[in-house]
């Protein structure tokens, strides 16, 4: 308890950053789960993808710790290209493959739970196996930085030093926390005046709220649906980026266990509502910090866990409720 | 003349009616060679099924620990409707409390510590369902799957369950050695008895896993009696009712909550059962035995056969956990190749291997429904 106290300002700013990153993957699922009522059990990979493309870009940049502020600046914003469109990439061809044919078969939602399991192998297998898939193709010496290794863990060449911008209750606040915590916070409200603004935003609500009204109405439903996929995959990416920068590896299953975090998240802040993802997100994150502060770091996950059964218990739709139709209708 | 058509088509006969057409004589002897058949499986050594690689009893016997999580998940996934992704914890529990009872804080016989297992997993399933079977579907998949990770979590973490290292030393089930069995031998390319290569007729050794096999394909028929006799009863019908409309169930004086919470408690104490047997053929658990992963296969073996229907969620068990044995010399492609075959599965079977009989009752009445409404498709 005494080192909760000591380090209050500590676990409040690293657990908000890790939150940015669960509310940003968990928008993926409440998404997805918000137009088509099922769990996107493959987002994880579309989180791992971008991860990589990030780390690869940066190396095929040669980025490196001692870059001007111009060279720190396009690399950055070369990572989030790579990621966003790596990320939002695999996520449309993970409904194309595995969710539209069902779809078209009516298959029950169930089904669609094994097939997105089986996207999900499929993905971060291939990952995992990137070396030998190369040697069939003869690229293993060309890509050897990139493929050699693959079962391990790959880090991201430092870019950006940490360093205290100001300081707060005695903990130095570096660069890279303000620009994760800032920079999520940013992309959700560019994402929620997307969905409540512009045309597209308002077929996915639509769809979202009734999907047959909606079809009746001449909204597009596969094209909303692959706008939707497109879209958290593109939050997925830029989750990608931000969680790099903070913690600085990736593997080919790093996947499995933020995206059942970032999946708590969005449950916890009402599965389908956007506010209630970013609320999830920090809760979480918080909970998880103060958590294992006060039992020890190896009941961090137990805490979270434990946090969603308490608060499903008394509120059984998640702090926010739900429905991505009903919430600003 | 469409209509006439309907009329003179013979109904086609499938493998089910044909084999329930049967005078019951000629059935009983089927089910008897057929369980022979299973029971001798592991010293055919039939060509092709066997694997090369690794021991084809233990295999066999992974099998049919596969079979059994799965009748046990079936009833609650299948019979109830309830998606539990954390199965893996209650398989952990029965696990944990044989090795506790029998070797790190207890020393009891290993029959005498399974019954016990099977009572702390079934207990356990009601602390769980109590609170959060009133949550709807959806969330109860998040919930039970964090439930999964707390229980594997408390044992890495929990030094009196022996943390991360697990538990060893676990007694082996009682046996008695009464004869030898020969197994045949395939090297020639026909199967001559092989005398050299004998299975003691219940000896639970360490080396030879076909008993255990034979152990778990005995405790698998008795779950199996017990499932069609629960399924058939009020109890399954009440579960039936609630998984297809639960307000309208509700309504009809179903008391749907306590149905859910028996169905759930059910399928922990058979999840707990397949944990003790585990924890009888290793010997040594640890929580590595126990990872989410394995709920997610478990729940696939449910989904793939076809939830609902108890030969079909087998099938899906045989195919979740022997074709990853069995092609073992894919070697790292195996996972990749089992995704695959997941998405290609749900694409091409949506409703399973072998669907439930009320998704096919429900198919035939669409079509006679359709045949009305629009007359019949002309060719």
């Amino acid at each position: 308890m005494q080192f909760l106290i000591d380090n209050f300002a500590a676990l409040t700013i690293t657990g908000l950053a890790i939150g940015a990153v669960y509310a940003l993957i968990a928008l993926g699922y409440t998404f997805v789960y918000g137009v088509l009522r099922l769990i996107n059990f493959a987002h994880s990979e579309v989180f791992m993808y971008g991860s990589f493309a990030a780390v690869w870009v940066v190396m095929i940049l040669g980025g490196n710790v001692s870059g001007s502020t111009g060279q720190v600046i396009f690399w950055v914003a070369m990572m989030f290209v790579a990621a966003m469109l790596m990320s939002g990439f695999v996520a449309v061809v993970i409904e194309r493959v595995a969710y539209r044919p069902l779809r078209k078969r009516n298959a029950p939602p169930l089904i669609a739970l094994i097939s997105a399991i089986g996207a999900s192998f499929v993905l971060s297998e291939a990952m995992g196996l990137r070396e030998k898939i190369a040697r069939w193709f003869g690229l293993d010496d060309t890509l050897r930085d990139y493929v050699s290794n693959s079962r391990n863990n790959v880090p991201l060449p430092t870019i950006i030093k940490p360093q205290g911008v100001f300081n707060l209750f005695g903990y130095e606040v570096t660069n890279v926390d303000i620009f994760v915590i800032v920079g999520a916070i940013a992309m959700m409200i560019v994402l929620d005046q997307f969905v409540s603004r512009s045309r597209l935003g308002r077929g996915i609500r639509a769809v979202a709220m009734d999907p047959e009204a909606a079809a009746l109405m001449g909204v597009n439903r596969d094209r909303v649906i692959r706008v939707t996929f497109l879209v958290g995959g593109v939050m997925a990416g830029a989750a990608a980026v931000f969680y790099l920068l903070k913690i600085g590896i990736t593997r080919y299953d790093v996947g499995f266990i933020l995206g059942v975090k970032a999946f708590t998240a969005a449950v916890l802040g009402g599965i389908g509502n956007l506010r209630g993802a970013l609320l999830g997100g920090f809760v979480l994150g918080l909970a998880e910090n103060y958590g294992s502060a006060i039992v020890g770091t190896q009941w961090k996950d137990v805490v979270s866990f434990l946090l969603l059964i308490v608060i499903l218990l008394f509120r059984p739709t998640g702090l926010l409720g739900e429905s991505l139709g009903k919430a600003r209708a | 003349m469409s209509t006439s058509t309907a009329q003179t088509r013979k109904p086609r006969l499938d493998f089910k009616d044909r084999v329930a057409g049967l005078p019951k004589p000629v059935k009983i002897v089927l089910w008897a060679l057929f369980a022979v058949f299973l029971f001798a499986l592991p010293l055919l050594n039939i060509p092709f099924i066997t694997t090369e690689d690794s021991d084809f009893g233990g295999v066999l016997f992974t099998v049919a620990t596969y079979v059994l999580v799965a009748l046990g998940l079936n009833i609650v996934v299948g019979y109830a409707g309830l998606l539990d992704l954390g199965y893996v914890g209650f398989y952990a529990i029965g696990a944990y409390v044989v090795g506790v009872l029998s070797s790190a804080h207890a020393s009891l016989p290993w029959l005498v510590a399974v019954p016990i297992a099977i009572v702390v997993a079934m207990i356990s399933g009601v602390i769980l369902g109590a609170p959060t079977l009133r949550v709807r579907g959806d969330y109860l998949a998040i919930v039970t799957l964090g439930f999964g990770e707390i229980v594997r979590l408390t044992l890495v973490n929990s030094q009196w369950l022996g943390g991360a290292r697990g538990i060893t030393d676990i007694p082996r089930p009682p046996g008695i050695e009464l004869f030898e069995v020969p197994s045949l031998d395939w090297s020639n390319g026909t199967p001559v008895v092989d005398l050299d290569n004998t299975t003691t007729f219940l000896k639970f050794g360490i080396g030879d896993f076909v008993p255990y096999y034979w152990l778990a394909l005995v405790i698998i028929v008795l779950v199996l009696v017990f499932d069609i006799l629960v399924k058939n009863s009020r109890v399954g019908r009440a579960w039936e009712a609630t998984r297809e409309d639960e307000d309208a169930a509700e309504l009809m004086g179903v008391p749907t909550f306590r149905f859910k919470l028996l169905a759930f408690s059910l399928g922990a104490a058979i999840g707990g059962l397949s944990g003790a047997l585990f924890a009888g053929k290793a010997g040594f658990i640890s929580p590595d035995s126990f990872q989410l992963l394995l709920s997610i296969l478990f729940i696939a073996a449910v989904v793939v056969g076809g939830a609902g229907n108890r030969v079909g969620v087998i099938l899906g068990a045989i195919v979740v956990s022997y074709f990853p044995e069995r092609f073992r010399e894919f070697a790292d492609f195996r996972v990749l190749v089992f995704g695959l075959a997941l998405m290609v599965l749900a694409i091409f079977r949506p409703q399973g291997i072998l669907p439930p009989g009320r998704t096919r009752r429900v198919k035939r009445a669409d079509e006679r429904e359709q045949v009305l409404e629009e007359g019949l498709p002309d060719a």
